[in-house]
C-alpha cells in the first residue's frame, strides 16, 4: 500500500514545531526569561500560521483517507484543523504576559499547547477507534501536564492529580468499551463497524457503547461525568483553562460527530435516547449550578458544561442540518469563549484575582476588556448581534425539525436562565462601585490584538454567518450518511 | 423604485448601528462631538422616518418598500424589509421619540459617549423590529433592543426609596431584562414551531401569512386550528409581556422608574409598542384562527390592564411611578382595541400606540426635568411648581390632558375609536374601559392640582425653568399630539391599508 505522505505534512510539521518551540526555550540564555518567553511564543504563533496554510494547500478538493481508513484528509478535518490552530494561536497570544509572570519555562507551555493542537487535529481526522484513542490520549496527556504546570501552587497540583486519576480511569473504561466493540464487529474502522453492529447485534454492543459513551462523556464533562471540571478549571493556570474549555471540547465533538456519522449510529434509537437524556441533564445541571458560583473560573466551568449540553442537542438530532449547526455553534463558541478567557487571563495576569467581585470597576480600569467580556458573555447567552444568537437559533431549529422539540425548548429555557449569571459579571464590571479607585490597566499589544480579533470574529459570525456556514456545509458533506439522507 | 425608496428602510437600521460603531471608536474625552454626532444622526433618522411616512402609498395593498437580501442560506433566512400602514406609523413614532430623546440625553454627564452608544443600539433594535418582515429578523431586532437595557438602567438609572423598602436601580434593570427575555423564550419557541410546521424553508412573514390563509402554493390546509390554538398563547403572552399585559406588567413600572429619562421615553414610548405590534404582526397575520379563539381572553386582560393600571397609578406617591402605571393602563386600550378584531377597534389601537408613545415620552421627559432640578419625585413633597416652572407645567399639563382623553388632543380620538370598537363587540368590557378613562382623569387632575398649582413652597424658589434645548425637545413631542388631535386624517389614512391586511388574514 502506497501512502502519499504529502497528505500528512501538516501533522508532521506541527509535531516538528512542538519540538522546535521546546528547543528555542532551551538554547536561549536561561536568565533572560522575558526574551525566551517572547521568542517561544513568536515561534509557536508563526509556526501555527504556517501549518494552517500548509493544511489548506495539502488537503485535496475531494476528501481521501490514508493507511486504509485510519485517517481522513478531507474538508471536515481541514475545518477543524484550522479551528484548532486558531484556538492555539489565540491562547498563545492572550497568555504571553501571564506565562511570563507565572511559568518558569515558557517553552514547555507553548510546546505543550502545540502538541495538544496536534492531538486535536488527529482526533478530527481519525477514522478508526484506536487511532482516535491515541489522538485523544495525546491531547489528554498534554492537558494533564499543562494543568499542573504552575509548580508550587497547591490548587494546580490538586487539579492535575484529580484530572490524571479520573482521566486515566475514563480512558481505561473507554478502551475496554472499544475492545468489546472490536470483539463483536471484528474491526475498528468506523464505516465497517456500523454494518457489523447491525449484523451481529448483542448485549455486548450495548455495554461497549455505554463504556465508549462514558469515555466521551468524561472528556466533554457531560453530567454525570462532570465532577472533575470545576476543580480542574479553577486550579489550572488560566490559559490552560481556556484550552480545556475550548480545544478539548471542540476536538471531542469533532471525533464524536465523525464516529456517529460514519458508523451510522444515529439510526440506533437507544443510543439516541441515552444521548438525549445526557444532553438534557448536562445543560440543566450546568446552568443551575453556575448560578451559585462566585469564582469566575468555576463559573465558566459550569457555563461550559451548559454549553456542551446545548451542542449535544444538535448531536442528538444528527441530521445533516443539525450537524452543520453543531459545527457552526462550535466555531462561534470558540470565538466567544476565547474572547471571555482572553479578558480573564489578562485580568489575572495584572491583578492575580479571579473572584467575580474582583471585576468591580473593570469598565474604568480597562474599557476595552470590559466591552469584550460583555460582548462575549452576551454571545454565550445567545443575544444578537453576536455569534451565539444565530448559532443557537440554528441549532435549536434544526433539532426541533428532527423531532426533538422538547429538548430545544429545554435548551431555550436554560439559555434564558444563563443570562442571569452572565449579567452578574456585567453588573460587577459596570455598575458596582469598586472599593478603591481602579488603576488603569495597560494591555500588551499581543493581548489587545487578540481581544480585538476575537471580538471582531464574534460579531462577524453574528452579523454575517454566510461564509462560515458555507465552509461548515462543505465540511459535513465529507462525512458519512446522516439520518434522513438517502 | 427610486434609489431612496429602495434603501430608506435599510438606512433606518444601518444608520443607528453605524452611529454606535463610530461613537465606540471616539476617544472618551470628546463629549461635545459625541453629542453632536448623536443628535445629528437622530435628526437624519427622523427625516428618513418622515420620508417613509410620506412616500408610503396609502392606496396600495400589502407590504411596501420591500427589500430582500439573502442572509443565511441553510435556514432560508433573508434580510427582508418592508412596511405596512401600522409599521409606517411606528417608524414615525420611533423617529420622533428618538430625536427628542437624543436631545434630552445631552444632559447626561456621566460617560456620555457610552450612553449614546447603547442608546443607538436600542434604536437600531426598535427600528429593525418595525421594518422586518422576516420572522427571524423580527426576533433578532426584538432581542437586540433588549441587549443594552441592562446597562442603560443599571449604570445611568436612579434608585427609589420607599417608606419601608428600597428599589435599587439594579433591581429594576435585572427584573426588566429577565422578564422580557423569558417572555421572548415563548416567542422563540413559537417561531421555531411555525417554521417547521409550515415547512416552507423561509421565515418570510408574507409567505407564512399566505400559507396560514390559503395553505400556500399547494393549496393545502395551512396551520391547523388546533395548532393555532396551541401556539397563539405563546405569541400572545410572549409579546404581551412587553406590552405590559396584566399580570405580567410588573417589570414595567419598576424598570421605567429606574431607567434614565431618555431610556424611559424610548422604552415606554416605543419599546412597549413592539409587544402590541408583535401580537398584530405575528399573532393576527400568521395565526388568525388562534387569535379568534383567544380574543376574549386578551380582551378581558386588556380591560384589567386599564382598570388595574389606573387604580395603581392613583395609589402612587412617586411621580414617575404614576406615569409608569399610567402606561400600563394605556397599553390596556391598545390590547382591547386589538382584541375587538373590528376595523374601528384595530384602527383605534394603532392610533393609541402612536398617541401613547408620544404622550408618555413627553411625560417622562417632563418628570426627568423636574427630578433633575428638585432631586425628588415625591408627590407629597413637591408642590406649587407652576409659579417657578411655567414651561414644565405647560408640557406636563398637555401630556396629562392627552392622557385623560381631552378632545383636540391625540388621546381622545384614539381612545374613542377603541371604545367604539369595543361597544360593537363586547359592550360590558367597553363600559369598564370608559370607567378606566374616568379614573385616569381623577389621578391626573389631582396630581396637576397638587404638584403644580398647590400651595407655593419656598423650598423650590431657586429653581430654573426648562432650557431652550429641553423646551425644543419637548415641543417636538407636542406637535404630533396636537396634529393627531385636530387633523387625524393623514394618520388614519396610513393605518387603513395596514388594518385591511390584518382583517384579510382574520377573515381567511
Amino acid at each position: 500500500m502506497r501512502v502519499d505522505f504529502s497528505l500528512l505534512f501538516p501533522e508532521m510539521a506541527l509535531a516538528a514545531l512542538g519540538f522546535l518551540v521546546l528547543v528555542v526555550d532551551l538554547i536561549l540564555p536561561q536568565d533572560q526569561v522575558a526574551r525566551r518567553n517572547a521568542a517561544a511564543a513568536a515561534v509557536a504563533v508563526l509556526g501555527m500560521v504556517a501549518v494552517g496554510a500548509l493544511a489548506v494547500v495539502t488537503t485535496p478538493d475531494r476528501g481521501t483517507s490514508v493507511y486504509g481508513g485510519l485517517l481522513f484528509i478531507d474538508a471536515y478535518a481541514l475545518l477543524f484543523k484550522l479551528l484548532f490552530l486558531g484556538v492555539g494561536i489565540a491562547v498563545v497570544l492572550m497568555s504571553a504576559e501571564y506565562v511570563g509572570r507565572v511559568i518558569r519555562h515558557p517553552g514547555e507551555f507553548y510546546g505543550l499547547v502545540v502538541f495538544s493542537v496536534l492531538g486535536s487535529a488527529l482526533m478530527a481526522s481519525a477514522g478508526e477507534l484506536l487511532t482516535a484513542y491515541v489522538a485523544l490520549e495525546l491531547l489528554s496527556f498534554c492537558l494533564f501536564v499543562l494543568v499542573g504546570l504552575t509548580r508550587g501552587d497547591r490548587r494546580s497540583a490538586e487539579a492535575s492529580t484529580k484530572y490524571i486519576l479520573l482521566g486515566a480511569i475514563s480512558s481505561a473504561v473507554m478502551l475496554y468499551g472499544i475492545s468489546l466493540l472490536y470483539g463483536t464487529a471484528g474491526t475498528t474502522v468506523f464505516p465497517e463497524m456500523g454494518a457489523q453492529f447491525w449484523a451481529n447485534f448483542s448485549p455486548t454492543v450495548i455495554v461497549g457503547f455505554a463504556m465508549l459513551l462514558a469515555g466521551f462523556g468524561f472528556k466533554l464533562a457531560l453530567v454525570p461525568f462532570h465532577l472533575w471540571a470545576p476543580d480542574v478549571y479553577e486550579g489550572a493556570p488560566t490559559p490552560v483553562t481556556a484550552l480545556v474549555a475550548v480545544l478539548s471540547k471542540a476536538a471531542t465533538f469533532a471525533l464524536l460527530l465523525r464516529f456517529l456519522a460514519e458508523a451510522s449510529l444515529s439510526t440506533f434509537d437507544e443510543w439516541q435516547l441515552a444521548l438525549a437524556v445526557l444532553a438534557a441533564l448536562t445543560m440543566t445541571v450546568g446552568t443551575l449550578t453556575a448560578l451559585a458560583q462566585h469564582n469566575i473560573k468555576r463559573l465558566f466551568a459550569y457555563s461550559s458544561i451548559a454549553q456542551v449540553g446545548f451542542v449535544m442537542v444538535g448531536v442528538v438530532a444528527m441530521t445533516e442540518a443539525a450537524a452543520n449547526a453543531v459545527l457552526l455553534h462550535l466555531v462561534g463558541y470558540a470565538f466567544s469563549n476565547l474572547a471571555a478567557f482572553a479578558v480573564i487571563v489578562s485580568v489575572e495576569a495584572k491583578t492575580r484575582k479571579e473572584e467575580i467581585a474582583d471585576y468591580a470597576g473593570l469598565s474604568t480600569a480597562s474599557p476595552l476588556m470590559a466591552m469584550v467580556l460583555t460582548a462575549a458573555l452576551f454571545s454565550l447567552a445567545g443575544l444578537p448581534i453576536f455569534a451565539g444568537f444565530i448559532t443557537k437559533f440554528y441549532l435549536f431549529t434544526t433539532a426541533a425539525d428532527a423531532g426533538y422539540l422538547w429538548l430545544a425548548v429545554l435548551a431555550i429555557a436554560n439559555s434564558v436562565i444563563s443570562l442571569y449569571y452572565y449579567l452578574r459579571i456585567v453588573r460587577e464590571m459596570y455598575i458596582t462601585e469598586p472599593a478603591a479607585a481602579p488603576e488603569r490597566i495597560r494591555l500588551p499589544a499581543a493581548s489587545a490584538g487578540a481581544l480585538w480579533a476575537l471580538l471582531a470574529g464574534t460579531i462577524a459570525i453574528g452579523v454575517y454567518p454566510g461564509p462560515v456556514a458555507a465552509a461548515v456545509d462543505a465540511a459535513t458533506d465529507a462525512l458519512g450518511p446522516f439520518v434522513g439522507a438517502s | 423604485m427610486s434609489f431612496a425608496e429602495r434603501h430608506v428602510l435599510e438606512t433606518l437600521v444601518y444608520l443607528p448601528m453605524l452611529t454606535a460603531a463610530v461613537l465606540v471608536m471616539l476617544p472618551f474625552g470628546w463629549r461635545a462631538l459625541a453629542r453632536w454626532i448623536s443628535i445629528g444622526s437622530a435628526l437624519a433618522l427622523l427625516l428618513a422616518s418622515l420620508y417613509v411616512f410620506f412616500v408610503f402609498d396609502r392606496s396600495a395593498e400589502g407590504f411596501q418598500l420591500v427589500r430582500v437580501l439573502p442572509w443565511f442560506e441553510p435556514l432560508g433566512i433573508d434580510f427582508r424589509l418592508g412596511v405596512d400602514g401600522l409599521a409606517v406609523l411606528m417608524v414615525l413614532l420611533t423617529g420622533i421619540v428618538a430625536f427628542s430623546g437624543a436631545i434630552i440625553a445631552a444632559n447626561v454627564e456621566r460617560e456620555t459617549k457610552s450612553y449614546y452608544v447603547l442608546l443607538f443600539i436600542l434604536i437600531a433594535g426598535v427600528y429593525g423590529t418595525f421594518v422586518s418582515i422576516d420572522l427571524f429578523f423580527f426576533f433578532f431586532f426584538y432581542e437586540l433592543a433588549i441587549v443594552p437595557m441592562y446597562l442603560l438602567i443599571g449604570v445611568w438609572g436612579s434608585s427609589s426609596t420607599f417608606k419601608d423598602f428600597d428599589r435599587p436601580k439594579e433591581y429594576g434593570a435585572m427584573k426588566l431584562v429577565l422578564m422580557i427575555v423569558a417572555a421572548s423564550l415563548l416567542v422563540w419557541v413559537a417561531i421555531i414551531v411555525m417554521y417547521n410546521e409550515a415547512g416552507l424553508g423561509t421565515f418570510s412573514i408574507p409567505a407564512l401569512s399566505e400559507f396560514a390563509r390559503s395553505g400556500g402554493e399547494g393549496g393545502g390546509p395551512g396551520f391547523s386550528p388546533q395548532f393555532q390554538r396551541v401556539v397563539f398563547p405563546l405569541v400572545m403572552v410572549g409579546f404581551g409581556l412587553l406590552a405590559g399585559l396584566w399580570p405580567l406588567h410588573t417589570w414595567s413600572p419598576d424598570g421605567h422608574v429606574a431607567a434614565p429619562t431618555t431610556v424611559s421615553m424610548l422604552h415606554a414610548g416605543v419599546l412597549m409598542k413592539l409587544g402590541a405590534f408583535g401580537i398584530i404582526r405575528v399573532g393576527m397575520l400568521l395565526l388568525p384562527e388562534g387569535m379568534q379563539d383567544w380574543a376574549l381572553v386578551l380582551f378581558v386582560l386588556g380591560t384589567v390592564n386599564v382598570i388595574y393600571g389606573a387604580i395603581s397609578a392613583m395609589a402612587q406617591t412617586d411621580l414617575k411611578y404614576v406615569v409608569g402605571y399610567s402606561s400600563v393602563s394605556h397599553m390596556g386600550y391598545v390590547l382591547m382595541g386589538i382584541a375587538t378584531m373590528d376595523p374601528v377597534g384595530i384602527t383605534g389601537a394603532s392610533l393609541q400606540m402612536f398617541s401613547h408613545g408620544v404622550m408618555t415620552a413627553l411625560f417622562f421627559a417632563v418628570v426627568g426635568a423636574i427630578y433633575e432640578r428638585t432631586h425628588t419625585r415625591d408627590i407629597l413633597v413637591l408642590n406649587g411648581l407652576a409659579s417657578r416652572m411655567g414651561w414644565i407645567t405647560a408640557f406636563f399639563v398637555i401630556a396629562g390632558l392627552t392622557s385623560l382623553g381631552l378632545p383636540g388632543l391625540s388621546g381622545f380620538i384614539a381612545e374613542l375609536l377603541v371604545f367604539v370598537g369595543a361597544f360593537r363587540t363586547q359592550p360590558v368590557l367597553g363600559v369598564l374601559g370608559v370607567i378606566g378613562a374616568a379614573i385616569t382623569a381623577v389621578y391626573i387632575l389631582r396630581l396637576v392640582a397638587r404638584v403644580f398649582f398647590g400651595e407655593r413652597s419656598t423650598e423650590w424658589d431657586g429653581l430654573k425653568d426648562l432650557t431652550a434645548r429641553e423646551g425644543f425637545a419637548m415641543g417636538a413631542l407636542v406637535v404630533p399630539i396636537l396634529l393627531v388631535g385636530v387633523y387625524p386624517g393623514p394618520f388614519l389614512d396610513v393605518i387603513a391599508p395596514g388594518v385591511d391586511l390584518v382583517l384579510a388574514a382574520l377573515e381567511g
